[in-house]
């Protein structure tokens, strides 16, 4: 593994591995030092063509954990916006000596053209609607900390598949893992591709919803819509959003997951936020430790 | 981890010697410890503890993975069949504080587990199955100080092999055994290989380095 691009590039022992060694990273949270002199003089670039306070964050601690040295570099107010090219900047960047480049850009393919201009390693950060690999895997990690297995595992997606990377990482990442999944979405929402992945597809959220195991919610990405996906934000709440009456029909160990930042009252109601089965801030706590890891699989070696 | 891959990569370090490696191919490993005499040795170091720290009472054994915990366990139960009161046992995983991490892919990590007692203003005894370049004892201290501040550290060994590249010394030792750097020392346990063993054998080829 050189890269990481794609959950799909992840054979079985190769997730395994990440999730084990992200297990045992995250002690490293609990101490009173919470660093480690693993990627000691490697320098890891934070690469952000869209914003993503969460995300950026989440790496550069992870990076600092491991007492690499971070440089971050936005978009914004840099050479981007005076008109330099990806491969320009991928470029620059190889020149100053950056061992790893985390990216995050709008263009969906951005990460594999990146791989081949650069001679570190790449780590996806989010490309497009494509795929969010770091994001499958601390939501994995967080429902086999919940609920102790992986296998056989049913799973719903909820709501904008359309636009999420974080679904199609989560799908392809999930199978590989021996879960079964169910995209729930307006028709309107589901990708034309949808047949190929490896994947149910309902229409129908209460049809679903008693007989999963994990409920993950998608954010409605308002950004990214540029047509008209549903009637109204009220009609989305009505059929897809996840409201007590809803919650209270899920089985009694099922957890609620979100990727964040949630849009409350219509994603979810504040009630089911704020339960106990649902996993929001344990999924960025663990992001922590599940970049730690793919960050000292990646450079920690030759 | 252990012995075997320590002594791989020294194995590349020396000269390669073409008529040596030729004839090194038959012969067999050869028994150095069997398990009777690990035993006798693991219940001597253990008294040997309970000597040195006047019966301690604030022992914590921390081996260090893979042979080194199986090891470790076996010498806390030692030490309270013979003392009476618990001795807290757990593992410290290295991996990450090693100084030759470049110089291979990454590594699986080993469990660290810290009993609940902590480390802080106790007696840490680190416990290995082989002792050879020192280097893994030094990553172990320094992932000890991160952990916490221990009154004092002492090490345990079953096997010292020598060829020692840093200024270690361990405090108890099951069995000295001098060796050639064209050897290896391969300890088995039956926690994890079905029986208690320490075996020397020729030292084997790197992949990728042919034998002419």
């Amino acid at each position: 593994m050189r890269h990481l691009l794609s959950t799909g590039d992840l054979s079985r022992d190769e997730a395994l591995l990440v999730l084990d060694t992200a297990a045992e990273l995250a002690q490293v949270s609990g101490r009173s030092v919470k660093k480690l002199p693993t990627l000691r003089g490697r320098t890891v670039v934070n690469l952000f063509y869209e914003d993503s306070t969460r995300t950026r964050t989440s790496f550069e601690l992870a990076a600092k954990r491991l007492s690499a040295d971070v440089v971050n570099f936005s978009a914004k107010g840099s050479s981007v916006s005076k008109g330099e090219s990806l491969k320009d900047t991928a470029l620059t960047l190889q020149a100053m000596g950056a061992d790893g480049v985390v990216v995050r850009h709008s263009a969906s393919g951005a990460a594999h053209r990146l791989a081949e201009w650069v001679d570190g390693a790449v780590l996806n950060a989010g490309d497009g609607t494509h795929e969010h690999p770091t994001q499958a895997l601390l939501d994995v990690f967080t429902m086999r900390e919940r609920l102790g297995r992986l296998d056989g595992l049913r799973v719903a997606i909820v709501g904008d598949v359309l636009h999420s990377r974080v679904a199609r990482s989560n799908v392809l990442l999930l199978h590989t893992l021996g879960a079964e999944v169910t995209l729930v979405a307006p028709p309107t929402l589901v990708p034309v591709s949808v047949h190929t992945w490896p994947c149910a597809v309902s229409y129908d959220l209460d049809a679903v919803l008693p007989k999963s195991d994990v409920v993950m919610l998608l954010r409605v990405q308002a950004e990214r819509m540029h047509d008209a996906f549903f009637p109204t934000a009220r009609e989305y709440s009505r059929r897809y959003g996840l409201d007590r009456e809803r919650f209270a029909r899920m089985q009694d160990d099922a957890i609620v997951m979100h990727p964040g930042p949630m849009v409350r009252g219509m994603e979810i109601s504040a009630e089911v936020a704020d339960s106990a089965r649902t996993t929001v801030n344990e999924q960025v706590a663990n992001g922590v430790s599940v970049r730690m890891a793919v960050l000292y699989l990646l450079l920690g070696g030759s | 981890m252990c012995a075997q891959s320590r002594a791989e990569s020294d194995a590349g370090a020396s000269p390669p010697d073409s008529a040596e490696s030729a004839e090194r191919v038959p012969v067999p490993a050869r028994t150095v410890l069997d398990g009777p005499e690990i035993q006798r040795a693991l219940t001597r170091i253990a008294h040997e503890i309970l000597e040195r720290t006047k019966g301690g009472s604030d022992i914590t054994l921390l081996g260090i993975p893979s042979r080194g915990v199986p090891l470790a366990r076996r010498l806390a139960e030692r030490l309270e069949r013979v003392e009476g009161g618990a001795v807290p046992c757990g593992s410290l995983d290295i991996t990450m504080y090693r100084d030759d991490l470049r110089l291979a892919p990454a590594r699986a990590l080993g469990r660290t587990e810290i009993p609940p007692e902590g480390v802080d203003g106790r007696l840490v005894v680190l416990v290995d199955d082989v002792l050879f370049s020192g280097r893994t004892v030094r990553a172990a201290l320094d992932a000890l100080n991160d952990i916490g501040r221990p009154r004092a550290v002492q090490l345990a060994i079953l096997v010292d092999r020598g060829h020692r590249e840093l200024p270690v010394r361990a405090d108890y030792v099951g069995k000295n055994l001098p060796t050639s750097l064209r050897e290896t020392v391969t300890v088995q346990l039956a926690e994890s290989d079905g029986a208690d063993a320490v075996l020397l054998g020729p030292a084997k080829p790197r992949p990728g380095e042919e034998e002419g």
